[in-house]
């Protein structure tokens, strides 16, 4: 087991190591959030409320962009250019592996929302969370679920070269749907039933509790069972789809 | 010692198509085996399931003492694999890549002395993207060797790369060869098996065609395959047109061209006689039946109804 562990962590390291050497991988996983987050600010700069929904919504979107968008990305890469299928002709344990590409997907979702609560709190006028243990409650279900619908998802991806359209053709929907729902009180009843089914507005419903509003995990305990359903979706079909190399057409 | 793969009765099946229709190999330790065979033969999918990539339909396979299906540690920790593609890391250099993959295992080899033996020491600190295609192959090489495995596979180790990278390529081979590590090696590429391997597989349509030393395929009986001519008659007529012609009975063969010759009072240029190289037992078992009946009526006659053709011209 120690050494499961080890190489685990050896994993971890060589995925941050890679990375901070991949320009855009740094970019879109990291920057993309961070720059939503500027803008907004700019523009909603000095309308509290606005700031107050801005927040949440804007973690919850980290959430989902430094997993789901990224593991998509990655599984397809690694399967497509032969990496997994590498791996696997390795003693490298497969655990140990998936532990180390996993962490790194869990670092940046971890520097992002430290980012954007301290952010909250020296330019946003928001103070820090009210709540923290509710916070981390609702990162790592966001985490875990979406992680988890980021390898499934990647079972649908035939190629790399259409993994973008793939990717953005579920992300920028959820991402709209989910953040006009939660921003505006007069959404059409069908639009929000399916930001209420999906797993990023529950998600962002959480955060909003535990970093601006309060309302307790018991308050959002509905959104904290969506998200776990989903999770528990994800991972069925995460595992059962995995497939180590291209296939073959 | 028992072999360090023994394959019996393998069978492969996707769907409704056969990839591997009962194969049987066995692989001492220290041998070069090489599998030859036309793309779609079965080759790779025959080395997958022994490297336990694949699962098999049906048959028995041991390697190295284990069932490569159970994919346990023990396996994989004395096994090296050169995959026909891809899979290297682009941000990281070889050395980086080396020192990583060395982690794996219990035992492994120096990253430098790894680099040196592929010849890619000038290289080591340049990222992987920026590798040309036969540098990025002998990392590929360096990461098969770097766990120091008693088993290599090397599928296609030489595709694609031209004649100086695969002259360096087959020098690695034997180099590894002389350390002691049993090889099984696929390859399309005659003069490949010719100079690596001590024995070889021809297989096409999943089975094996002939099986033996590259050199004597052909030539014994045990291994002659049926149909497949001893020797091989060549000259250029009269008319400067090259004539080739297989036949059982050189003796008689030349004998009857001979004599024709001299009577129309001509010499038979560049007259030879040869026994089949790899390429032609190789050509004549893996071309399709209807192909082996165009060329035949084109290049290879039969031997009696030629002997008359040329004694015509």
């Amino acid at each position: 087991m120690p050494e499961a562990v080890a190489l685990t962590w050896r994993q971890y390291r060589l995925e941050r190591r890679m990375f901070w050497r991949n320009p855009s991988a740094a970019f879109f996983n990291f920057a993309l959030p961070l720059l939503f987050l500027v803008a907004g600010g700019a523009i909603l700069s000095g309308r509290q409320h606005d700031l107050n929904l801005l927040i949440p919504a804007i973690a919850g979107m980290a959430v989902m962009s430094t997993t789901f968008t990224a593991l998509a990305y990655n599984i397809v890469f690694l399967r497509e250019r032969g990496v997994l299928k590498r791996i696997r002709g390795t003693p490298l344990p497969t655990g140990a592996y998936f532990g180390g590409v996993a962490a790194n997907a869990v670092t940046n979702t971890a520097m992002q929302i430290a980012i954007i609560t301290i952010a909250g709190r020296l330019f946003f006028g928001i103070g820090w969370p009210q709540d923290w243990i509710e916070l981390v409650v609702f990162v790592v279900a966001g985490v875990v679920c979406f992680a988890a619908l980021g390898v499934a998802f990647a079972h649908t991806i035939p190629n790399f070269e259409s993994t973008a359209a793939y990717v953005n053709a579920v992300f920028l929907p959820v991402v709209f749907v989910s953040f006009y729902v939660f921003d505006s009180k007069s959404a059409p009843a069908f639009l929000r039933n399916i930001a209420e089914a999906l797993p990023l507005k529950p998600l962002i419903d959480g955060l909003n509790g535990a970093m601006v509003t309060g309302t307790s995990i018991a308050g959002n305990a509905s959104a904290l069972v969506v998200i776990v359903l989903w999770g528990v979706f994800g991972t069925v079909l995460a595992v059962r789809g995995f497939t180590w190399e291209q296939r073959r057409s | 010692m028992s072999d360090a793969i023994e394959v019996g009765g393998l069978h492969k099946r996707y769907g409704d198509f056969e990839a591997v229709r009962g194969i049987d190999i066995s692989v001492a330790v220290g041998e070069v085996f090489g599998l030859l065979g036309p793309n779609g033969a079965g080759k790779t999918t025959t080395v997958e399931i022994l490297e336990g990539y694949r699962a098999r339909s049906a048959g028995e396979v041991s390697v190295l003492g284990h069932d490569p299906a159970r994919r346990e540690l023990a396996l994989r920790r004395r096994i090296g694999i050169v995959l026909q593609a891809g899979g290297i890391y682009g941000h990281l250099t070889p050395r980086e890549t080396l020192r990583h993959w060395a982690g794996f295992y219990r035992a492994p080899r120096e990253v430098e002395e790894v680099l040196a033996l592929v010849g890619l020491s000038e290289r080591a600190d340049v990222r992987a993207r920026k590798l040309s295609g036969g540098q990025l192959r002998r990392l590929d090489f360096a990461l098969a060797l770097i766990g120091d495995p008693d088993l290599i596979f090397l599928d296609e180790p030489t595709t694609g790369f031209d004649p100086e990278a695969r002259r360096a390529a087959w020098e690695t081979i034997l180099s590894l060869k002389e350390l002691g590590k049993t090889i099984l090696l696929t390859t399309h590429y005659l003069d490949e098996a010719q100079a690596l391997a001590d024995r070889v597989a021809i297989v096409k349509d999943g089975r094996i065609l002939a099986i033996g030393p590259p050199n004597e395929l052909g030539s014994h009986p045990p291994t002659h395959p049926p149909g497949a001519a001893h020797y091989r008659v060549a000259y250029r007529d009269s008319t400067g047109e090259r004539v080739e012609m297989q036949t059982d009975n050189p003796t008689r063969t030349l004998h009857e061209l001979t004599e024709a010759a001299l009577a129309r009072g001509e010499q038979l240029q560049e007259l030879s006689v040869g026994r089949p190289s790899l390429e032609d037992v190789y050509l004549e078992l893996t071309a399709d039946a209807g192909a082996v009946a165009s060329s035949a009526s084109a290049t290879l006659p039969e031997t009696g109804a030629h002997a008359e053709g040329g004694a015509d011209a």
